[in-house]
Parts: structure tokens; sequence; C-alpha cells
């Protein structure tokens, strides 16, 4: 390259400079538009996607769910519109000067609601408080903060509180049904969410509405075959008993006969729906329905309809009990006392064990299995309840004579106590046994004869002696009316065979005998008072129960004579 | 008066008769092309400030201002120039130390100096003061340049670079050392030479890299190559701007339409992003219009600089225009996702005060090179 002398007049100038700078110039600018060529004409249906997707979101619109009823119209769970409170930590710096006053609306410590937003904040998107009361939003609303957000949703009140809890379940916080009758039924009461697509910015703060897609769709209405008046005499009396006898746990149900609707159904330990921190698994099992059981002497009676059956015994045909003991196998079978030789019906009045083997095995297996399959063990009721046990009831073929033996006074098979309840409300409604039935129902259901209409009316008849003189339940009695039942004092199961002080007391009863109407079971489990027997710690509860729903409900007293004959002493108080 | 700019930039002696841009001592073709730039950039920023009228005001004045320090400017004819020079250049570069020891800090970066009256970016002046000073020091010898020529051009603009880089201004250091690297360029730089220093760039480029960058620089760098890894954090911005300009299409979603921008997905819009918002809302369309006139305006100043009748003349016309190039092409370049983001805005457009000034300033310096010409014959 020439080194050319330089002057105020004469610059050098460089042929290659120019011709490169031209270049560069010319290849920055092919460059920058073959790209923006390709950003935008080449491909850009994925970039404009990228666009839209980024600004236009579908808006869940929550649907209302459906409302319980008790069978009566009173409301059981509601939904009330709340709001969620939302923020975009991106916004909202954790030293904005209102965050205190927010803090205290959402009820939440400052330095939490300040941590939560550092934490996140590079997200857009978090939630500050769930199911916030319409009033206190509109309070942090005027707040008038950056990034806050709200959206409204639902929220599931339980007004009955603890006195449904079992029954009725809980939803999450997404309104699921996550047990319980919320839970059986969600499909039906959820309804359908709609949807509305909305524009939106990189705040998400909502710019407007673009269309709205589908219309929330609420949930069905749900009238539940409870009585919230039974419920609550129900509930007080188990958690009296449960609490006078120390008891671990309870349960109560109460069926009308004549159609199989549950009118109450009770459990203890019980917890309050509203409350979610009550919801730990002990508490909140419908006990009434996932637990099982054996019945004990409470089977008794269904032994006896398969003796009736056969056509050898009548209620009057003799049974020698001898001294109250006898040998099968190597098993020892006892009763309480020494009954000696006594009749069929006082076999039920009197609980007698070597009764009842004497006459089951003195009877095909096969019928007494066939008995209790038809009534019910070892078999779905129709409530469609989440979580229900079947039971446990061997298959005959596989029965030895001891089991033979045993089942013939309730041991060596499981029911709940809702099986139970039905069971004899079967021998209530003369042998019709009906599906059971948590919903109340539109007509009478189809129910199913299990039992002859004579062989039923005779079982009550006898088991009505079990409350009458010299039976194992006086306790049981409601003045005015004519009851029949049988109690249960259960060993309980435990490894290696029957626990010696470990009780389930058990009545479960029938009433009115004369035209019956309701029949119960009351399930007192582990009584460590000073009673354990069926009869004194079950039965009065039964007794107060069945007094106020047979009362409530309006059913004419059939036994109006006992009253004069044989009042009781709080009449006269 | 000739209004045709072909006509004007024909002009070759001042025997002619002179029409009121050339006694005002403006240049026509250059004043226009600015002016359409500015205009066109009120009309994307008004946009993409949310259609805020202050913000526009706001514009407007920073703009008058700008342009009429580039009037002043233009009349200082180029002999003032080439002695206030190492003056300039001096001041500028105690400014810069003081702001590395008083200076406020804006942004996490110490770049401002608070003078009372107002706050400024003194790594701004050496961008005018920078290519000045070279230039001066090269055409005082012969060019070619001798050795010694280019190392003391290469400290002269050293230095500044590396006190603007220490504020840390990564992306102004690179301008002001790039406006002086044009002057050694122009001025003959033999090739060998800069073979060589490329070498040793690329050679250093680990060093400088693990020594010198600051953290979030080096994340820069890294999510430019690959915004994907981190679309919430450090790669959203050019995540969403590249989105903005794909969307934006043949023709745009037209003004005031942009989704991206108006629903606040795109960051900084109405500053170094605002190619984005153009980009949305006009389409290719806008952005060949608006790339034209800027392409107008670099031609013009290139062309101004071939006619210049001086060595420091031609070098400092180059370099400023080159350095608008840069501008442009870093800015876009950074929108578009070919750089990586370093805080340049796009010059006359985006929202923002002292850089405006320069730029138009440094118009300034190329009008007053063109019209104080000495009244020779061809």
């Amino acid at each position: 390259m020439n080194r050319m002398p330089t002057s105020a007049l004469s610059a050098p100038l460089y042929p290659m400079r120019r011709l490169s700078l031209l270049a560069v110039f010319g290849l920055a600018s092919a460059v920058l538009a073959w790209r923006v060529l390709d950003l935008q004409v080449l491909d850009p249906d994925f970039l404009r996607k990228q666009a839209d997707v980024r600004h236009i979101r579908t808006l869940n619109l929550p649907a209302n769910r459906g409302t319980i009823f008790d069978r009566n119209g009173e409301p059981l769970a509601i939904s009330t519109q709340v709001r969620s409170v939302s923020a975009n930590p991106r916004v909202l710096s954790p030293d904005h000067p209102q965050l205190p006053r927010l803090a205290s609306l959402l009820d939440m410590p400052l330095s939490e609601v300040r941590d939560l937003l550092a934490s996140k904040k590079d997200k857009g998107f978090i939630y500050l408080a769930r199911q916030v009361s319409p009033e206190r939003a509109a309070r942090i609303d005027a707040l008038d903060l950056p990034g806050i957000d709200f959206e409204n949703e639902y929220r599931r009140f339980f007004p009955a509180s603890e006195i449904f809890g079992h029954v009725i379940g809980f939803t999450n916080i997404e309104d699921r049904g996550q047990e319980g009758v919320e839970r059986a039924f969600d499909a039906s009461l959820r309804g359908v969410a709609g949807e509305r697509s909305v524009v939106r910015d990189g705040n998400r703060r909502v710019i407007a509405i673009s269309r709205e897609i589908s219309q929330p769709y609420p949930g069905h209405d749900l009238t539940l075959s409870l009585d919230r008046r039974l419920q609550y005499l129900a509930y007080q009396g188990l958690a009296e008993a449960v609490r006078q006898n120390r008891a671990k746990a309870g349960s109560l149900v109460l069926m009308d006969v004549r159609n199989g609707e549950v009118l109450a159904m009770v459990n203890q330990p019980a917890y309050n729906p509203n409350n979610r921190g009550m919801r730990t698994g002990d508490r909140f099992r419908n006990r009434a329905i996932t637990d099982t059981f054996e019945p004990g002497s409470t089977i008794k009676p269904f032994t006896i309809g398969v003796a009736l059956e056969s056509g050898r015994y009548t209620p009057h045909t003799p049974i020698n009990t001898g001294d109250g003991w006898m040998q099968v196998g190597n098993k020892r079978i006892r009763d309480i006392g020494r009954y000696g030789l006594i009749d069929v019906a006082a076999v039920i009045r009197k609980s007698s064990n070597v009764g009842a083997t004497k006459i089951a095995l003195s009877l095909p297996r096969e019928d007494l299995w066939g008995m209790f399959h038809r009534v019910g063990f070892n078999q779905a009721t129709g409530a469609e309840f989440p979580g229900e046990a079947l039971g446990r009831l061997e298959d005959v073929r596989d029965w030895v004579q001891i089991e033979h033996a045993t089942l013939a006074y309730g041991y060596g098979l499981s029911v709940t106590p809702l099986q139970l309840t039905r069971a004899y409300a079967a021998i209530g409604a003369g042998g019709v046994l009906y599906p059971a039935s948590l919903l109340k129902h539109d007509s009478a259901p189809a129910g199913e004869r299990v039992i002859d209409k004579r062989i039923a009316d005779q079982l009550l008849e006898m088991m009505e002696g079990v409350v009458g003189e010299g039976g194992t339940a006086p306790e049981a009695r409601v003045p005015g009316y004519r009851i029949a039942g049988k109690t249960g004092t259960v060993h309980k199961a435990q490894r290696g065979g029957y626990a010696e002080n470990r009780y389930l007391s058990v009545f479960a009863g029938i009433a009115p005998v004369s035209e019956p109407r309701l029949a119960m079971v009351v399930l007192v489990d582990e009584p460590k008072g000073e009673e354990h027997y069926g009869g004194k710690v079950a039965a009065p509860v039964f007794s107060k129960v069945m007094e106020g729903a047979l009362r409530l409900l309006n059913v004419a007293p059939d036994d109006l004579a006992s009253l004069r004959r044989d009042p009781r002493p709080e009449d006269f108080l | 008066m000739n209004l045709n700019p072909l006509a004007l930039g024909r002009q070759r002696s001042a025997e002619r008769r002179r029409g009121l841009f050339e006694r005002l001592h403006l240049d026509l073709p250059l004043l226009m092309g600015l002016l359409t730039i500015a205009a066109l950039g009120l009309v994307v920023l008004y946009s993409a400030s949310g259609q805020d009228d202050g913000t526009i005001v706001r514009q407007t004045i920073r703009l008058g201002i700008a342009f009429g320090v580039m009037v002043v400017v233009a009349q200082i004819p180029p002999h003032l120039l080439r002695l206030w020079t190492p003056w300039i250049y001096g001041a500028g570069v105690i400014l810069l130390v003081m702001v590395l020891i008083v200076g406020d800090i804006g942004k996490g970066a110490q770049r401002w100096l608070d003078l009372g009256v107002f706050r400024f970016q003194p790594s701004e002046v050496m961008k005018l003061a920078v290519p000045l000073m070279v230039a001066l020091t090269l055409a005082d010898g012969t060019l070619p340049p001798r050795l010694m020529g280019v190392i003391k051009s290469l400290v002269l603009l050293g230095v500044p670079a590396l006190f603007i880089f220490m504020q840390p201004d990564l992306g102004t250091a690179l301008l002001v050392a790039s406006a002086g690297l044009f002057v050694l360029f122009l001025a003959g730089l033999s090739w060998k030479l800069i073979a060589a220093a490329i070498a040793l760039v690329s050679a250093a480029a680990p060093i400088f890299w693990t020594f010198l960058m600051r953290d979030y620089q080096r994340d820069r760098v890294r999510t430019f190559l690959n915004p994907e890894n981190d679309p919430l954090g450090s790669g959203y911005h050019i995540i969403q701007s590249k989105i903005a300009i794909g969307s934006g299409g043949l023709y745009g979603k037209g003004w005031l339409n942009g989704t991206q921008s108006h629903l606040e997905f795109l960051p900084e819009r109405s500053t170094d992003f605002i190619f984005a918002v153009l980009a949305e809302e006009f389409g290719l369309m806008g952005i060949l219009v608006m790339l034209a006139v800027y392409g107008f305006v670099i031609l013009r100043g290139m062309h101004i600089a071939s006619r210049a009748q001086d060595t420091f003349g031609r070098l400092v016309a180059g370099s400023l225009t080159l350095t608008f190039f840069v501008y442009l092409f870093v800015n876009t370049g950074m929108v578009t996702g070919i750089l990586p983001v370093v805080g340049v805005p796009l010059p006359l457009v985006s929202y923002g005060g002292t850089s405006l000034v320069t730029l138009i300033a440094a118009f300034g310096i190329l009008m007053s090179i063109h019209t104080h010409r000495k009244l020779l014959p061809q």
C-alpha cells in the first residue's frame, strides 16, 4: 500500500476499505433481513400461536354444587360463593407499604406473606388465600395492590356439622366430594363447570372477556332419607352412652322397615366437616357402613328362623340346655346361667348359646347359610356408600362342625351395623328385605321376601320377650310401645382367639311390634364402665332414641295398657 | 431553494448559490432522514408506551433538545473542533473517573453523574470524544498510521473503554472502543494488523470470559446461545421479543393492536425492545420502511465522509456513521435474537435521554464537516 502524504485538502481514499465497508453493510442488512423474514414470513404460525397462547386463556367458571337436604328439606350441605386471592410476585413487591394491611386481611403473618412473595418472585401466579368471604375479598380489592387477582369459587358449608359428618362426608378445596354422600353422589352433585376465554396481560390480569365457551351447569340437589331431628336424637343418645361407658367407639343405625330408608346413622367418635383440621382418618370413618363386627347373639333370631322354617321346631318346642354348657369338638360352649329345660322362645329371651347350638346342629348347615345369605349378610346393602364393607361369611362347603355351631350364636361371621339393621328390618317388614337407602325414595322400592310372613311374626313375638320379664334387656323398653329386640355381648376377636375383657355391646330391635315401623341397631365398642352386657350398655340407648323417634314420627302407641300398668318413676317427676 | 437531496449533495462549491440550509450549516438530506426516523419513532413509542401522552411529550422535548444541540454543533467549524478535542476528551476521562468514585447507581450499575441540575452519563460524551481524539492523533501523522500512531490510538480508546466497562456497562464500552477502532480502520490500518488483532481477540476471549466479565454478562451470552434454557428468567426477554416479531407477519397486527407489547408480555418495550413493537404492529413492511430510512441516513453519512476535505473530517465522519450503524445493527440483532442482549437502544426511536442527544449531536459534527468547506474549486 502506498503511503500517501496527508494534507488538509487531499485525504487518502482507500477503495478496498470502502468496498469492505459496503460489504459489511450489505452482509449485516442481509442477515437482519433474513432473520426478520424467517421470523415473520417463513414460519410465523408457531410464533403467532405462541402470542395467542400467551394472552388468550380459558377460565373455568365453577358450577354451583347441589345442595344436600334431609328428608324434610332441611339443608345439610350448602355451597356459597367465596373468592380465592392470588398474587403475581413479579409485580407485587415484598416491600410494598400496603403489605401489612393485606396480611392482616388475609389472617396471615406479615413475614409469611413476604417470604412467599420473595421466594416465588420469578413466578407469575401464587395463591395467597382460598375460600375468602366476598366481603373480605372486597376489602382486599380496595387496597388496590398491583398484581392481586381474584377468582370465584365455592365453599361447602355443613350446617348440621358433626351430627351429619359421617353420612355427608366432605369436599376438598376443589369442591370435589372426598368422603360420604358427597363422594358417592359427586357426579350428580358437582354439575359442569363452564368455560370462558379471556384476554390476559403479562401480569395475568384479565383485560377483556373474549367469549363464553359454555355456561356453568349447576349440580343436582340431593334429598337424603335421613331425618335431621332423628339424627340429632341418635347422635346425642350414642355420644352420651359412649362417654358414660368410656367406650372406644359406637354406631347407631335407624331404618324404616317399610322401605329400607335409613332415617338416622351416627357414629362415635365424630368430627365436624366444617373444620378441616378434624378430618383425621380415625374420626371420619362411617363405622356403621365401613366397619364389620361379629354379631354374636343378635344373630340368634335368624338361627331360630331356620329352625321354624324346617317345620321341626315351634316357639314352644322344648330344648334341654342342661347345665349351661356343651362340648363341640374341643370347644366348650357356655351359657351365662343354667337354664335347664327351656322352650325355643326362651332360647332367644335368655340368649342361650347352648340352646341355639343344639338347634343349629340339628339342622342342615346349608339352611343356616342360606338364611344368613338371604337376609343380606356378606352382600352390599344398596346404600352405595364409598368404602362399604361386605363382612365375612365363609362358603358353607368349608364349614367344619365347630363353625356350624358358633355361627348359630354369631361368631365366625362378620357384618356391618347397617347390614344387621337391614336384616332386622326384614323381620319387622314381615320377612321382606329392602335395599338400604340413604336417599329418600319417591316410590316404595321393590322388596324381596326372604322369610315367611308367619315365621317373621313368630320371631317378632319371641323377640318381644327379650325386653319382658326374664329377658336380657328390659332396659330397651319404650313406654307405650311394644318392642322386640335382641341383645348381643360379643367378645372381641384378637390375635390367637377372643379377648376375655374386651366386648362389643349390641342391641338390635324393632318397634312397634303390632305394626312395625322402625328397626334400630346400637353398637358400643369396648365399654370400660361397670357394665358391658348389650342389655345394660346398648339397650338404654335404643330405648331413649326409639322413644324419641316414635314420638317425632307420630307412630301410634300400641301398648297404652303398659303405661298404666307399669309406670316409670320418672313419669311422676 | 433546491430541495432535491441529490442535487444538494452535488454542491461542491460554496460559490454556488447557497441555500438556506447551507447557510445554517445543515445537510438537508441527513436532516430529513433523521426527522423521518424520529417521527416514525414517536408513532411506535406512542403505542409501546400504552398510549401515554406524557411519554410522547417528554420524548418530543428530548428530541427537540437533541436537534437543537445538533444545530449548535453544526455551527462549530471543524478547525475549532480540532482545537477543542483534547479538552473534551480530557474532561470526559476525568468525569469517568469521578463516576467510578462518586457516581449514582441506577439499575445496579454506576453510570450516572449528578450535577445538581441534571444527571448525565459521561460515557455518552466519550462516544464522541474518543473518535474525535483518535482521528486528531492520526490525522496529524502520515497515513496509513505507523505503529506508534496505532499504539497511541489504542491507548486513547482503550482507557475510557476500560473505565466504562468497569461501571459496568459492556454495551457502551464496546461502542466507544469500536468508534475509536473505526477511525483506525478508516485511517488505513494494515490488513495484517487487523488480522493479527482479530486473532489476538479470539485468543483473549476465554480470558475475558473467565476473569473480566461479570456473572450477569456471562448469563446474557449463555441466554443468547440458548434462550429456552431459562424461559421465565434470563431468556424471557428474547423469547417474548421473538414471539412479538414473529406474530407480526407480513403486514403486522396494526398500530396499537400488538398483543405482546400491549399486554405487557414484552419487557423494555419502550426502550431497548421497541423494535419488536414496530415488528409486531407493522410487520415486515414496517421494518423494511424503517430500515430503508436508516440505510439512507447511513449512506448519506458515508457520502459526507468520503467528500470530507481533510483527513480529520473524513475519519470523524466515517467513524460516527459507522458507530450509528453499529447501534442499529446491535439493537436490531439483539431484539431479533441474532446477537446477545446488550443494553443498546434503537437509535432515535428508543425512549431515553442522554444517548439520544449524543447520537443526534454526532450528526451535527457530520453536518459541520460537510458544510464548512474551504472555498476551493474542484
